[in-house]
């Protein structure tokens, strides 16, 4: 028998804004004069309250904090792209996307300040709350995304994960399950190039990691993270695809700008010259001066919108600090079964909560 | 010799030292390599053994799991999971490798591979990152599970671990990585399953382990009586013998852990007690333990981890009884 190649494949990369500002008109996704002011206000609205957040978490006021600087175009780009009744299934570093589903910055800042309350981002349905463990949300997404099929509806689940993440098992899974079950599942891989201090290089032999879907059976592409019209388009396209059954891996190509988490110090594994150069390619700045040359932003709307986060963050905070003034620690025994066992009232008893609650 | 260490550096020296006199040690997890590991226990390492020492792809299953193809070629692994919680990534091939290679292969492949993991709560961590599911492991034939409760200790206990024959999960309590120092022997070797008195004493025996043993000899300070205070340093193979023969001196035992209490390790000692040494006990068990609840995140979790007060409590419920 001869031998003969029997699959190949290609990766298709996308980028709308370019590094040095020019714009591939063609491929501009038609978006009001509003919406594109929404998607850079959310931009800014996630990066003030990463800000925020880190030097809260300074001043011991917040426990460890997993900032999302750099990666508001991947995040907010996709989550944008989504209709009302599409799910979003986080892991750990999507207060951008949460942010675009109406989440308040007051749930994140709960969240972070050890408050169980704050993971019921986004309330109800249409969410699930942050994924600690890497990886493990992807299927939780291809169930939903499988679940909304088998209910005739079209709804998508879009969830999002790390490069780091690719690597475990529970992620493949969910790709080859995606594509057995036609499940209406966008998974959007952020490559941020690091999984805490390891580099991609010391992850994966890939080339791209959008391939890693096509052994899956399904669909791979990359995009340019930082280009915030690029990601909505690539999400917009997958998120249409993906109603029909075809499930697709966005690999969206980005960088994280800050620590790992408030934990970590990048200094230990990165050189500056990589930071000044991913500086430049900054998604909120590249967007900004996009505005700008369409004459959509102008300084007056730039300083409207800076106030506006300003305010709300502000009391995000305050609240957020009122909610933990009053606690209550017997919380802990309240959701765990939906009715408390005996064995599990009786520890609430002697714990000294209400027998009757 | 002797230095002074905290736990962490403990735990880091051990390493160098094995990696020093055993060529077959091969250490490697996420970010343990160039960073030297997210508590920095390997910091350093990778700089003295460049050829055994190796970051790992965000994947536990394969971290256990390489570590049986591993052994089989006659290496020694050491790998670092990065928090407990995550070894339940690894779980399957920790139960259904592991801890039975040596059995289905009739002694002939073995497995001699000890799993480091920092683990319990009071760092004011993530979800997740506060766990103890060391029953969970102590339940799987085949395995033993290792707990240090001080930087000397983790160095006797983590050399005889590293040189153990058959696989060990060694959980390092992370709010004493850094809490404080003590000498540390060099050349310091703890045989596994033997527990410590740390305290000798009379009216009542006190058992705990990692972290609870630190909150539980604060406890006893305030308490009016002649305390023994064990702590058993292996879960598996666990030292029954010496908590027997104290709960038929004192006749009163109170077993302290973190872990939920539901099928929780004190249910297993107390049941050895029972069986052991049940006509000499004035008072039922006492169990001072976590709740059956998930760990809540740190707002709340102070009030879930059993501290000095409720230790003292427990006690005094044990003495007061009959
Ligand atoms: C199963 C599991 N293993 C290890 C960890 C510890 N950990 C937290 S984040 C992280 C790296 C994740 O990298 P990546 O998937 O690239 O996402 P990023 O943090 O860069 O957004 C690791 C190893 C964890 N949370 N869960």
């Amino acid at each position: 028998m001869p031998t003969e190649d029997i699959a190949q494949f290609t990766i298709r990369s996308v980028q709308v804004l370019s590094e040095d500002e020019t714009v591939d008109e063609e491929l501009v996704p038609s978006l009001t004069d509003e919406e594109l002011l929404e998607l850079y206000e959310q931009m800014k609205r996630s990066r003030r309250l990463d800000e925020r957040a880190i030097a809260l978490q300074r001043r011991g006021e917040l426990g460890t904090y997993a900032p999302a600087i750099g990666q508001e175009a991947a995040q907010i780009g996709s989550a944008f792209a989504m209709a009302e009744d599409d799910w979003i299934v986080p892991s750990f570093r999507e207060q951008p996307a949460l942010l675009v589903r109406e989440t308040s910055p007051h749930k994140v800042l709960q969240y972070a300040m050890g408050m169980e309350e704050g993971a019921e981002i986004p309330g109800g349905e249409g969410a699930l709350p942050p994924a600690i463990p890497v990886g493990t949300q992807p299927l939780h997404a291809v169930g939903v995304g499988w679940g909304e099929a088998l209910q005739g509806r079209s709804n998508v689940a879009l969830t999002y994960f790390g490069d780091g993440a690719t690597s475990e098992g529970d992620v493949y899974e969910a790709l080859n399950f995606a594509g057995v079950y036609d499940a209406q599942t966008v998974f959007v891989c952020q490559n941020n190039r690091y999984a805490i201090s390891t580099r991609l290089e010391k992850q994966t032999d890939a080339e791209t990691l959008a391939q890693k879907a096509v052994a899956a059976g399904i669909e791979g592409i990359r995009v340019d993270g930082n280009d915030v019209l690029a990601v909505y388009r690539v999400a917009r396209d997958a998120i249409e695809k993906a109603r029909d059954g075809d499930p697709v891996m966005i690999e969206a190509l980005t960088y994280r700008r800050s620590m790992h988490t408030t934990s970590d110090d990048p200094s230990v594994y990165r050189e500056p010259e990589e930071e000044t150069e991913w500086e430049a390619r900054d998604p909120i700045v590249r967007f900004q001066v996009y505005l700008e040359d369409r004459g959509i932003l102008d300084e007056e709307t730039k300083a409207a919108i800076d106030d506006r986060v300003e305010t709300e963050i502000a009391e995000a905070i305050d609240r957020a600090q009122e909610d933990r003034e009053e606690l209550d620690p017997a919380d802990m025994f309240r959701h765990v079964y939906a009715e408390m066992p005996p064995e599990l009232e009786r520890q609430f008893e002697a714990f000294g909560g209400d027998g009757d609650e | 010799m002797s230095e002074r260490l905290r736990m962490i550096e403990a735990v880091r020296e051990t390493l160098r030292g094995e990696l020093e006199r055993d060529d077959d040690v091969v250490v490697y997890g996420e970010d343990v390599g160039r960073a030297g590991g997210v508590f920095r226990a390997t910091e350093g390492l990778l700089d003295d053994y460049p050829d055994r020492v190796f970051d790992a792809p965000v994947a536990e299953a394969g971290i256990v799991g390489v570590g049986v193809g591993l052994a089989a070629t006659g290496m020694r692994p050491v790998p670092e999971i990065q928090f407990q919680s995550f070894l339940y990534q690894g779980f399957h091939q920790l139960a259904q490798h592991v801890a039975r290679i040596r059995s289905r292969t009739r002694g002939t492949i073995s497995c001699p591979m000890t799993v480091r993991t920092p683990y319990g709560g009071g760092i004011h961590a993530l979800e997740l990152h506060s766990e103890s599911f060391e029953a969970g492991f102590a339940h799987v034939p085949g395995l033993q599970v290792v707990f240090p409760s001080s930087p000397a200790e983790t160095k006797g206990l983590l050399t005889s671990a590293i040189r153990s024959p058959d696989p060990v999960v060694f959980m390092e309590p992370t709010r004493l990585y850094r809490s404080f120092r003590e000498e540390v022997p060099d050349d310091h070797e703890i045989p596994l399953g033997e527990a410590r008195v740390v305290d000798p004493g009379d009216d009542v025996t006190v058992i705990a382990w990692g972290s609870m043993l630190r909150e539980t000899l604060e406890a006893v300070e305030d308490v009016d009586a002649s305390v023994e205070v064990i702590d058993p340093r292996t879960l598996y193979p666990l030292d029954a013998e010496t908590i027997v023969d104290s709960a038929k001196k004192t006749g009163r035992c109170v077993v302290v852990h973190e872990a939920p209490r539901t099928g929780g390790m004190a249910g297993e000692i107390t049941a050895r007690i029972n069986e052991e040494a049940f006509l000499y006990l004035e008072a039922p068990v006492e169990r001072v333990t976590g709740y059956d609840v998930p760990v809540p995140l740190f707002a709340r979790e102070d009030a879930y981890l059993p501290d000095a007060d409720r230790i003292e409590a427990g006690i005094r419920n044990a003495l007061e009884f009959g």
